[in-house]
């Protein structure tokens, strides 16, 4: 696979965003004596013809790059503890050392995170796609702990803000201990000095660090199911 | 001079009513649940010769309102404009209890922070800097155990001494919110009862509440470009606002906290929280739920209240209570068709006092001291997270396990307290079933008491009348449009409850009960006599007997039908009389007792889902259980006689 350079993925990034995010007729009037650019149409990635200017190649190639980079955001964010007006920075640096199957991992590793710290979407990858998720995984949601863990709260994964509310209500937010007690019928957790019961859907949202190493549940949640028929 | 408003805020269970009650010396209902407060309690109050109006709010956790309970709260605060708020919270979760603190000093409110339940942070250990605390916050903060009155001296002290506090700020957020919550405050002209940096904030949210109440004083131009800059922002920041908001406020709260609280190792695992864990495992849990069922509601709702209590009322009345008025009555009334207004067949004190007295009166009330002693134990939210999943499947949740476990005692109560159900779908479902399904405990009480003589009979029962609950929610849950339920509950810590707080909360249910319910047994009366002595009555109840006929009743069920629509209880309490005089069948009772389960919901409910839900659904609703009732009944008939139970 060829490589591009930072500055093409740059581009090819922010045409992503602008074609699938916002919608809207893409520009590079700005671009045009960017080396960068010329490079791209030769290796096939933007074509001037067409409306979107990314051909399929592109298209395909600047969604990895976009990745990459949301990626590097929630890895920074949640593991590293990095604040936020630094994330972005620190990110665009970041996403272009994640070649050839790192970003996966670090996916894997966050747990396949559906957003960004932003809110934004992160596009599937490979490894999304099977979802097989390794025991290694630092970041879960609650839904897969088992009776016992703890974990330290790290981000919320909804886009609902009903949702988002209910959970504030109870005070999950990051940062937060919270002890997991039982997952049936009810997720039953600790957190400070109460205690609270969620249903699965609720606790599908909330991202916990393991706190200690030790087992929980791999399958999440499907044992149980296969263990009530 | 107008009286000093106090208003009294926090999240439920953390004893608000209990403050209320103890500054008042009244009682409000106390209870080891969320959504007792759903009336607004107001009284009056002196403290060293002043006069103050104090309000109870239902429970709120923040200035953004969840749930219809938590904008009913708000709308409080904002409408009234008190002069003092007490703040409640539990000292064992300060940090929680601050992040609302913050957020109410932001908004410029009077404030006083009361730390209740000192004796459980006690108890695990905490220890709070109260000195440091106030100096932090700048208004005053008060330890209390109001179960125990404690604290309440220096409490009454400091809403007299209460300083008239100012606008605080305490959150500094990101530049672009901080750019757009000073834009947004140069546009708000008018005067409202927050201060102008808290509305800000509130305006940046989705809010719609808010934003009509600022849209309605704010020139047209000016709430434009509050619109404009909020919508800036959010192209600027990708999370929603008030988890922004939420984040730090946590931050500010947490750091305060930990400035102020000294945690001594807490206690391993005690008595109560074990008791309290087991709950929540399957195999104790229901085996518990059963076992509250079977000896909470059949053995002593029925069998003892309905059974023993009722038994010897009822006789006692006739004996003695009846003949009494009767004989007065003679004395005093020499019309015999006035005389019978009071002690005829449907005489005001024959029928309508002796049914209120002595069969509804022992049967609610022994259901209300079980249900409050559910309560105030920390039982009832482990029973949601117990049934939850199984609610889901009627589209309800674990947190409608209270309105409808409450409807078994009273539904039209039930109904009222169906508000604590986040989402209108919920309150429609359960709404709905309560009206068909749930019987009251009168009903309840009576129909175990006249069934229970054949075991098959109260299972049958029990069986149509689960399945139709049941079934009728599957179904409500497919075709009603909107999202479905999700489901979160704080479990308090099992309490020992105190025997002197069941009997109070007791006796102020039973006391609403009878306001609302004595008035309808003597207009039921009333309504009866007139229409005796116009032949309206006898016309209803030839009318009545027809369908009666269709599923298999004779025809003098019919003015038990009649009563029913009155009161559920009333109708039950008719089938009651009935049957001790040995006329009616077991295939005529059971299908009865079926069809009056089912049958419209009384009066009252009707008119409690009238003012809850709306004309529209209400009477969508009452048309269907007419006739959804008859049918269940006829099917059930037929069935039994194909059987052959006579």
């Amino acid at each position: 696979m060829e490589r591009l350079t930072d500055k093409e993925e740059e581009i090819l990034e922010s045409l992503w965003v602008e074609v699938e995010e916002s919608a809207k007729t893409p520009d590079i009037g700005v671009l045009r004596d960017e080396p960068a650019l010329e490079d791209l149409i030769e290796k096939g990635f933007i074509d001037r013809q067409k409306e979107k200017l990314l051909t399929e190649k592109g298209l395909k190639e600047a969604e990895r790059c976009v990745r990459r980079h949301r990626l590097a955001e929630r890895l920074l964010a949640d593991i590293l503890y990095v604040k936020d007006p630094l994330i972005h920075e620190a990110s665009c640096k970041f996403e272009h050392g994640l070649h050839h199957g790192l970003e996966d991992n670090i996916c894997t590793l966050l747990g396949h995170p559906r957003t960004c710290p932003h809110g934004k979407p992160i596009p599937e990858g490979e490894c999304c796609k099977k979802f097989e998720k390794i025991p290694q995984r630092l970041i879960v949601s609650l839904k897969e702990l088992v009776p016992g863990n703890t974990g330290k709260i790290s981000y919320i994964n909804t886009q609902d803000t009903q949702t988002l509310k209910r959970l504030i209500s109870m005070g999950i937010l990051p940062g937060n201990q919270i002890k997991l007690l039982h997952r049936f019928p009810s997720f039953v957790f600790e957190m400070g000095n109460s205690n609270f019961a969620i249903d699965k859907d609720l606790a599908e949202n909330i991202y916990v660090l393991l706190l200690q190493t030790g087992p929980f549940n791999k399958k999440g949640g499907k044992r149980w199911r296969h263990g009530l028929k | 001079m107008e009286n000093k408003k106090i208003a009294i805020v926090g999240p439920p269970n953390v004893g608000k009513s209990s403050i209320f009650n103890n500054l008042s010396g009244t009682y409000v209902t106390v209870s080891n649940y969320p959504g007792t407060t759903v009336e607004i309690f107001k009284t009056h109050i002196k403290l060293k010769g002043k006069d103050y109006q104090l309000i109870d709010t239902p429970g709120m956790y923040s200035l953004w309102p969840l749930s219809e309970e938590e904008r009913v709260a708000r709308w409080i605060l904002l409408k009234s404009s008190p002069d003092v708020i007490l703040q409640i919270g539990e000292a064992k979760n300060l940090e929680k209890t601050l992040m609302f603190t913050l957020q109410l000093l932001e908004a410029g409110c009077p404030l006083i922070l009361v730390l209740n339940i000192m004796d459980e942070a006690k108890d695990e250990g905490i220890h709070i800097d109260i000195h440091q605390l106030e100096n932090i916050l700048g208004i005053p903060v008060v330890e209390t155990v109001s179960v125990r009155n404690i604290g309440i001296g220096k409490l009454k002290e400091a809403i007299i001494n209460a300083p008239a506090t100012t606008e605080a700020t305490f959150l500094q957020y990101s530049r672009s919110i901080e750019e757009a919550i000073g834009a947004i405050a140069s546009y708000i002209k008018a005067q409202y009862t927050i201060a102008k940096r808290a509305l800000s904030v509130l305006l940046l949210g989705e809010d719609p509440e808010i934003q009509n109440i600022v849209r309605a004083r704010e020139e047209r131009q000016d709430f434009e470009k509050i619109v404009q800059a909020k919508e800036q922002l959010k192209r600027k920041i990708s999370q929603p606002l008030e988890y922004v908001v939420n984040v730090a406020l946590q931050e500010k709260a947490q750091d305060i906290a930990q400035r102020v609280t000294k945690s001594k190792k807490k206690k391993e695992r005690n008595f109560s929280r074990l008791l309290g864990d087991l709950t929540l495992k399957p195999l104790v849990g229901i085996p518990l739920l059963a076992f509250f069922l079977y000896f909470g509601i059949y053995k002593l709702v029925g069998v003892f209240g309905a059974g023993v209590c009722v038994d010897f009322l009822e006789g006692a009345f006739e004996k003695y209570v009846s003949p009494f008025f009767v004989f007065i009555f003679q004395k005093i009334i020499p019309f015999e068709f006035i005389r019978n207004l009071f002690v005829g067949e449907y005489g005001i004190i024959t029928l309508g006092i002796r049914y209120a007295v002595a069969i509804v009166l022992p049967i609610v009330g022994i259901f209300f001291f079980v249900f409050s002693f559910a309560e105030d134990t920390g039982y009832l939210p482990r029973m949601g997270a117990m049934l939850d999943r199984l609610f889901k499947k009627i589209g309800l949740s674990g947190r409608a396990v209270i309105p409808i476990v409450l409807g078994l005692g009273c539904d039209t109560m039930a109904t009222m307290v169906t508000r604590i159900l986040p989402t209108r779908r919920e309150r429609i479902i359960a709404t709905f079933l309560l009206s068909l399904s749930v019987p009251c405990s009168a009903q309840l009480g009576v129909i175990m008491a006249v069934l229970s003589q054949k075991g098959w009979a109260l299972a049958i029962w029990f069986l149509v009348i689960s399945s139709v609950f049941a079934f009728s929610g599957f179904i409500l849950n497919r075709i009603l449009k909107g999202k479905k339920p999700s489901f979160h509950i704080e479990l308090p810590p099992l309490r020992m409850p105190r025997m002197s707080n069941i009997c109070i909360k007791t006796y102020s249910r039973l006391k609403w009960y009878f306001k609302e319910v004595l008035p309808l047994f003597i207009w039921a009366s009333v309504f009866i006599w007139v229409g005796q002595i116009t032949k309206l009555f006898d016309i209803v109840i030839a009318a009545l007997a027809y369908p009666l006929r269709g599923v298999g009743l004779p025809d003098y069920l019919a003015k038990v039908f009649l009563f029913g629509f009155f009161r559920r209880d009333y109708g039950a309490a008719g089938l009651y009389d009935l049957n001790k005089q040995g006329l009616l069948s077991m295939r005529e009772v059971l299908v009865a007792a079926v069809i009056l389960t089912l049958f419209l919901p009384c009066i009252a409910q009707f008119l409690m889902n009238l003012k809850e839900r709306g004309m529209k659904l209400s009477i969508g609703i009452a048309l269907f259980i007419l006739f959804f009732s008859f049918s269940v009944g006829f099917v059930l008939n037929n069935i039994l006689l194909i059987v052959g139970i006579p």
